[in-house]
């Protein structure tokens, strides 16, 4: 497995049957996929659906019905279509179960950085601030290191912050953590991971009591 | 009833001056008003405010106004799918105000609604949050974001009968009932227009008291940004 597909394996197991979903956009689209059939789960996106379905047939393509990401989709069986308002009433009011989101940098308190590089060319931040202050639970998902080898899981963020402690899990081809009011804690090691090559390759600082007792 | 129909866009948008603020309905290129748009493109007016999501792309929706100069200050959440509006905002041509998504509608929302700001939690210890004020509730912090009042409004809906109440269809239905009640003057196009009381009252998304303004586009571009398709499973 690339480490793209470890994490989004991994992601998945944070789905479970019943949930209220946001995923963002990029990685964590791909983890939609990996969701088993034999579990029942409301994907909401923030352009007013709830029920996302899969991809359109050439067929049935309607440029009326698209998800988050401006992607055709369909609208699954329960769905429900509604106002941006009413989109982020469900998010900021904290009836969606869990958010998965991409990340840049993630720092040891739980603050996230992942909508603009200074320097380069600023997007916007889309939802993303809306929903890691919303929804009940916020997953990250990202690769451990950047293109150059440096950790993106840091002391602090250096990048300007999507939401500062609100991460409750963060997921990376090395490992997950999670944040809690002890700080920044290991859970797991991925697949033939050590823990001296995740200190190594880490530049936040975490600890492993919980991870030292399984 | 003063008559609320009107038969042509180019008219319509003429009494939109110079230096107006619109909000604008739409998600990327979904549900936009399209040919209110267009029309005010061809008006040429200038020093506009634009309040949308998004800005549309190059040569589709807002990014028309763009390429022809007339906007001067954008609000939106995410501007990410259009060159054009790099290059103003680096030449320093165009201003931008880059809302968070949830408030962006809340704030739309408020402004309909005669409540004139409200505390959120979205912000809060980020760029967004600098020089607005804050209080602590219940022991956590929330900001104050003001609501948004546009001199006028664009809306797209899919139906609408000749007093202006509106139903939308599927997804693109987004910020367009926000923009609706945010505009003083809302001007709305749908593809069918029905004679008033051929809609049920149960289905209205938006009552007709918000519109001043309706009228019946056609050919529709709908212009869809990413096809994704499966393959059709075979029987």
């Amino acid at each position: 497995m690339n480490s793209r597909d470890t994490i989004v394996q991994r992601a998945v197991q944070e789905i479970k049957d019943g949930m209220y979903v946001n995923l963002g956009i990029g990685l964590p689209t791909l983890v939609a996929n990996a969701i088993s059939p034999d579990i029942n789960v409301m994907l909401q996106s923030e352009n007013g659906l709830l029920g996302i379905g899969p991809y359109p047939t050439e067929a049935e393509i309607d440029a009326d019905l698209i998800n988050a990401g401006k992607e055709t989709v369909t609208a699954n069986p329960g769905a429900s279509f509604f106002d941006s308002a009413e989109s982020f009433a469900m998010i900021r009011g904290g009836h969606i179960d869990v958010a998965i989101l991409g990340g840049m940098e993630v720092s040891e308190n739980g603050d996230l950085a992942n909508w603009v590089i200074p320097g380069k060319m600023i997007k916007g931040m889309g939802g993303a601030m809306d929903l890691v202050v919303g929804a009940k639970r916020v997953v990250v998902i990202m690769e451990h290191v950047n293109k150059y080898g440096e950790s993106k899981v840091k002391s602090s963020c250096s990048l300007p912050l999507t939401g500062k402690g609100v991460v409750d899990r963060l997921i990376t081809d090395l490992a997950v953590f999670d944040f809690t009011p002890n700080g920044m804690e290991l859970i797991e090691l991925a697949d033939g991971v050590t823990l001296e090559e995740l200190k190594e390759k880490t530049e936040a600082k975490f600890n492993t009591t919980n991870f030292a007792l399984i | 009833m003063i008559g609320k129909v009107l038969d042509s866009f180019e008219e319509a948008v003429r009494q939109i001056p110079d230096g107006a603020s619109i909000a604008v309905g739409g998600f990327g290129l979904s549900g936009i008003p399209e040919k209110l748009i267009y029309a005010l493109k061809e008006t040429g007016v200038k020093n506009l405010t634009i309040i949308s999501n998004n800005c549309g792309t190059d040569h589709h929706g807002l990014g028309v106004l763009l390429e022809n100069k007339q906007v001067k200050k954008m609000i939106a959440s995410y501007v990410g799918e259009n060159k054009t509006f790099e290059q103003q905002l680096l030449n320093g041509d165009l201003e931008v105000e880059l809302c968070p998504q949830g408030t962006l509608a809340e704030r739309l929302r408020a402004g309909g609604a005669g409540i004139p700001a409200f505390y959120t939690a979205t912000g809060v210890g980020t760029v967004i949050a600098d020089g607005k004020d804050s209080k602590v509730f219940d022991g956590k912090e929330y900001i104050l974001e003001k609501a948004i009042v546009a001199d006028f409004a664009f809306v797209k809906a899919w139906k609408g009968d000749k007093s202006g109440n509106l139903v939308y269809r599927k997804t693109a239905r987004n910020f367009n009932p926000l923009a609706a009640t945010a505009g003083k003057i809302t001007f709305v196009e749908v593809e069918e227009l029905v004679e008033v009381g051929e809609l049920d009252p149960d289905e209205i998304h938006t009552p007709g008291v918000y519109v001043q303004h309706i009228l019946l586009g056609d050919n529709y571009e709908k212009t869809i940004e990413r096809r994704t398709v499966r393959e059709a499973s075979i029987v």
